[in-house]
This record gives C-alpha cells, sequence and structure tokens, in this order.
C-alpha cells in the first residue's frame, strides 16, 4: 500500500495517516487478540487462529482479525478486544478456542455480549 | 451498563498514564501503517525537518526525561555530550538486555511497539550526529527479535531508515545483536565488548561510553523504555511531558508486578506515586487476605522496603533514601509466608552466579555472603555473622567494578535493616517465623489427630508412628521437612513451625 516510496516530508506523512485511516472501512469491527510472549505462552495462538476461521467461515467481511502486543493483564491471557464502528470496545479473558467461537457467535452475530467472559466478570 | 465491558473502565488501566506503553495492545506492532496511523514517525519529521539536532537535544533536556534502565542520569545531558563528542562515526546502542527477574517491561514494549523503539533512535542519531545504531536485545525474546527486524525492514521500505532520511541528507541504520543471556552485559561497557565481539565484561570508568564507546568511538546508549518515551515528548514538546511526574522525576515509569499480588501485570504510572498506591489500589492488594510484608524493587540489585514505607513517592531519590532502587521497574510484591532471609538468599544467588568474575569483591565476596546466608538459612548461624554481612555487603558496594557488584549486597543489606528480627530468629532460635526455611522447620501433629494413619503412609523415610485411632507422633530427628504428610492429613492436623 506504501509502494516502496520513501516518505520525503511532513505533509506526504501526514497524507498517508489519513490514507491509512480512510482504507479502513466505517463499518469495520477490529478483533485485536494479545499476542506478546505472555499471551502466546497462555495459548493465544488457537484462540487467534479460531477467531480467524469463525470469520472466514461466516464470510464476515467487514469483520478484521489483528494480533497486537500486550496491554498489562498478563494474568487474564489469553485476552481479545472487540472494537466497533460505533466506538463500543468489549474486553473479552481468560479465552479459550472454544469460549472465543462462542463470544463471536454471541457478539457478532446476535449483538449479545457474553458478560461472564468479559473483564468485568473477574477484576 | 452495569458490569464493565471493557478494560478502559477497569481501575487497573483508569489509574495508570500510559505513554512508554501507549500503543501497546492497541496497534499490530507488524505493520508500520498502524503505527503511522497513531502518530508514528511524526517526531522524527519535526525533529529532522524542524527542530534540528540542538533543538531536539534541547527539548530533550527540558522534558526532564531520566534513564529508565535504573540508573537515572538525565537523557538530554547524555545526548548533549553524544553530541559535542568529538569524532568522525557515532553510535546509538538501545540496550533491550532485559535481565533482572520478574521484569518484562522492555519486552512488552519491544514486541506491542518496536517502531517507537526505532524512531526514538532514529532522532537520537540525528541529534548526536551518528551514522549507525544498534539495539542490543537477548536471545530469550525471539518474538521481540523478531517484530524488531520487521519493524527495521519497513522503516527502510518507508525511508524512515537508511540515508537521505526526510530528504535531509543524513542517513541512519539499525542492526539487532543478539546477548546470550549474560546478565553482566546489561551492563553499558559489558554490553558494548559484546558486541565488538569480546567476552562481555566491564571496564574501569572513565572513559565513558558517551566519549569511548563502541570501537572506541563516541557512543550514546539508552534502555528501550526511555527511548519509547522519546517520540511522544518530541511530538507533544517537552513542556507536556514535564508537567507529569514528580519534582525531581517527570514522566511516568513502567513497572511489572510480580509476588504475591492480585493483578500481576505490566503498569504505567506518574513518578511520584505512592508504592502503596500501585500495589493496592491498582495491583488489588495481596491475594488471600494474606498481609503485606515487603516489596522488592530494582530486581536483584534492589532491595526490600517494608510496610512502614508504603506511602514513599516512587522516583529515583526516595527509593535510594530508603535502601532500595528504581531499578529498570521490576517489582515483586510479598506476603506473611515470605522468608525475607531466604528472599535475600534468592536474590544473592542470582547475583553470585551471574558475576562475570573480573573484579574480586563481587567474584568472592557476593560468594561469601551466599555462604553465611545459607549457614543461616540452615540453622547454623551465629550473631557476629549479621555484622559479617553488613560489613562484606559495604566493602562490595564500595569497590565493585561495576553495577552488578556496587547493587548486589542491596537485598541482603536492606532486608537486614528492616527484616533484622527475622534474622536474629533464625540465628538465636533457630527458627523460621514464615515457616520457609526447611532445615528450621518442624512438623508436629496436633491433637486434632484422627488416627487415620495416612500420613504414615505417605512419609517417605518413615518416621509417623502411632496406632489406629489414636495421635500420631512425627519423630524430629529422621523427619526430612518434605511435607507430604501436611498435605496428605485429611484434617488439617499437622502444623509447621
Amino acid at each position: 500500500m506504501t509502494g516502496g516510496l520513501a516518505v520525503k516530508s511532513f505533509e506526504e506523512l501526514m497524507a498517508l495517516k489519513e490514507r491509512i485511516g480512510r482504507e479502513e472501512a466505517t463499518d469495520e469491527i477490529k478483533i485485536m487478540v494479545g499476542m506478546a510472549t505472555c499471551g502466546i505462552s497462555a495459548g493465544a495462538k488457537p484462540v487467534m487462529k479460531a477467531l480467524m476461521a469463525f470469520v472466514e467461515e461466516q464470510g464476515l467481511k467487514q469483520v478484521k482479525v489483528k494480533q497486537t502486543g500486550c496491554i498489562g493483564i498478563c494474568r487474564l491471557e489469553p485476552m481479545f478486544e472487540i472494537f466497533e464502528p460505533g466506538g463500543e470496545r468489549t474486553t473479552y479473558v481468560d479465552m479459550t478456542p472454544e469460549k472465543a467461537v462462542e463470544v463471536l457467535e454471541a457478539h457478532l452475530l446476535h449483538h449479545h455480549v457474553i458478560e461472564k467472559y468479559t473483564i468485568g466478570a473477574y477484576d | 451498563m452495569d458490569q464493565k465491558h471493557s478494560v478502559l473502565e477497569m481501575d487497573y488501566i483508569r489509574k495508570q498514564e500510559r505513554i512508554a506503553l501507549k500503543n501497546c495492545g492497541l496497534i499490530d506492532p507488524e505493520r508500520i501503517e498502524e503505527y503511522i496511523r497513531y502518530d508514528g514517525y511524526q517526531a522524527l519529521a519535526k525533529a529532522i525537518l524542524q527542530l534540528g539536532p540542538e533543538g531536539v537535544i534541547e527539548e530533550v533536556e527540558a522534558s526532564g526525561l531520566r534513564g529508565r534502565g535504573g540508573a537515572g542520569f538525565p537523557t538530554g545531558r547524555k545526548w548533549r555530550s553524544g553530541y559535542l563528542a568529538k569524532g568522525n562515526e557515532k553510535f546509538i546502542i538501545c540496550n533491550a538486555d532485559e535481565g533482572d527477574p520478574g521484569a518484562f517491561m522492555d519486552r512488552s514494549i519491544l514486541e506491542g511497539d518496536p517502531h517507537s523503539v526505532i524512531e526514538a533512535m532514529t532522532i537520537a542519531a540525528f541529534a548526536i550526529g551518528a551514522t549507525k545504531g544498534f539495539i542490543y536485545v537477548r536471545a530469550e525474546y525471539p518474538i521481540a527479535v523478531k517484530r524488531l527486524q520487521i519493524a527495521i525492514d519497513q522503516a527502510h521500505e518507508m525511508g524512515f531508515l537508511g540515508s537521505d532520511i526526510f530528504g535531509s541528507g543524513f542517513g541512519f541504520d539499525i542492526e539487532l545483536r543478539l546477548g546470550a543471556g549474560a546478565f553482566v552485559c546489561g551492563e553499558a561497557k559489558a554490553l558494548i565488548a559484546s558486541i565488538e565481539g569480546k567476552r562481555g565484561m566491564p571496564t574501569p570508568k572513565p572513559p565513558r561510553t558517551n566519549d569511548k564507546g563502541l570501537w572506541s568511538k563516541p557512543t550514546i546508549l539508552n534502555n528501550v523504555e526511555t527511548f519509547a518515551n522519546i517520540p511522544p515528548i518530541i511530538r507533544n514538546g517537552a513542556g507536556w511531558y514535564a508537567a507529569i511526574g514528580s519534582e525531581k522525576s517527570k514522566g511516568t515509569k513502567v513497572f511489572a508486578l510480580g509476588g504475591k499480588i492480585n493483578r500481576t501485570g505490566l503498569v504505567e504510572i506518574p513518578i511520584g506515586t505512592p508504592l502503596r498506591e500501585v500495589i493496592f489500589d491498582i495491583g488489588g492488594g495481596i491475594p488471600g487476605g494474606k498481609k503485606f510484608k515487603a516489596v522488592q524493587t530494582g530486581g536483584p540489585s534492589g532491595g526490600c522496603i517494608p510496610t512502614e514505607h508504603l506511602d514513599v513517592k516512587i522516583d529515583y531519590e526516595s527509593l535510594q533514601d530508603i535502601g532500595s532502587m528504581m531499578g529498570s521497574g521490576g517489582m515483586i510484591v510479598m506476603d506473611e509466608d515470605n522468608c525475607m532471609v531466604d528472599i535475600a538468599r534468592f536474590f544473592l544467588e542470582f547475583s553470585v552466579e551471574e558475576s562475570c568474575g573480573k573484579c574480586t569483591p563481587c567474584r568472592e565476596g557476593t560468594k561469601k555472603m551466599l555462604g553465611i546466608l545459607e549457614k543461616i538459612t540452615s540453622g547454623e548461624g551465629v550473631m557476629s555473622d549479621l555484622d559479617d554481612l553488613e560489613r562484606l555487603g559495604q566493602i562490595i558496594k564500595d569497590t565493585s567494578l561495576c553495577g552488578l557488584g556496587k547493587t548486589a549486597p542491596n537485598p541482603v543489606l536492606s532486608t537486614l535493616k528492616y527484616f533484622r528480627d527475622e534474622y536474629e530468629a533464625h540465628v538465636k532460635d533457630k527458627t523460621c517465623p514464615a515457616g520457609v526455611c526447611k532445615a528450621l522447620l518442624q512438623y508436629t501433629i496436633t491433637d486434632k489427630c484422627i488416627g487415620c494413619g495416612i500420613c504414615k503412609t505417605v512419609c517417605p523415610v518413615s518416621c509417623i508412628t502411632g496406632n489406629k485411632k489414636e495421635k500420631h507422633v512425627i519423630d524430629p530427628s529422621a523427619c526430612i521437612r518434605c511435607g507430604a504428610c501436611q498435605e496428605a492429613c485429611p484434617v488439617d492436623a499437622i502444623i509447621k513451625r
């Protein structure tokens, strides 16, 4: 997307930033999976695979599953957060591949938050 | 909505001030686009296109940022000396050889936001006139290594590294160097020796690395977290940063909370936050209703801080005043079940193993101290041992060549100061009040015993006797204090003390 072209000015950098922002669809739902050492050692890789498989199977084109670093709550890994276009942010913790699929079914298909899996239920 | 769903609503995050960790957990660290989207590389543009080298150094000086590796040296002053140093070639090094047990602040930054370090190193290089940089990262951090290399390659592709950055004619490159796991290589001069391909050992100062560092060229070496603070400082201005923190120490510090604490993990707090707030409000206090005993800051080089100092405001000077140190940010909480003599022994053992052996006080002295501690924990200590520990500790602090030896006695000296009664209990009464030191423990069967005989069956040395349905007895001279009987007892009749 960057075309391998070096950024040469502040204006070019800001234009690039704008462009990156625009490329994100307005209805995009982002799922960020904690994939730092703490997350991976707690089992984040199978969770991420399960999330990606679910999104693919259901053909949810507006949903992007991405990896991210550690937010600092290492004791509740594996965790992921769902960011919705309206600014809603939901943090699901202590995940397994099975729970992750359960969460996506409820959250993405039925707009229902599974309270008992959110951070609020743990802390 | 009654229930909290998002991490942002939790006290744990709300009470933090995230600058170095700003992007961690928010962006995909393997995509430079996401870093740019969250204002990445704007600080580099501002540094090169607006501020110029002197302007950058002035900003960093005015920000009040101090080295986050533990020593707390003013970063701006370091950069200025690098700028003023004469040399046809200069280097920037990022110290990512995070080795304190229980510390993982730098790993989290490298894994979660590698571009922040690369951007900062490039700014530093521009400021002092360096053309080449190295990140010395432990081989034990494979994910960090992988993401750093991806980030370096991406930065190259977009022209944030390489030649003629932002069309200014300034060029800079970064290479990774992997550390093989020696703790002492986190020391600046040992680290530099390691990059040069020599054995990782410290050398006397002066000369300082600012003048004669890597291959005897002027070299500025900063820690990962220090670098991670640079882009926000340049972007938002020194005034913004200097408004956060305490009188003498500006900004924030990341701590790795561990040990006997409910919410283990990473926290970033304004410097000057009281210790109590970090442990109880953010960390959620001690699990299982146990009592707080001490907190260890600064890893194996730090000291144990007791309850009476819980209200100390966390900054470089205050922690030093009470016999500990800021260190790189490890924070290990201990409760009533921790034996302070054993804790001191544990940390000292680490230093003994990691001493490079070059200077005598550290090589021999710490070993002697460990020997005395082992004598005490096995019940053979005498009162003069405590004075010997103090004397030896002070001499090692005063005469060691590098920071490792200079700080290695801290856990012993601080526990001797604040928990002398525990040492005395080990020596005089031959007991371990916390019930940790095996040689001093005695397992006893109380009247609660129902005479079921389970303990007798599990005892590996057959030192328990007693008839069915009668109280059983442990022979202390044969007991190996394995604790198997206590675990197996169905009515909790066996106590250790």
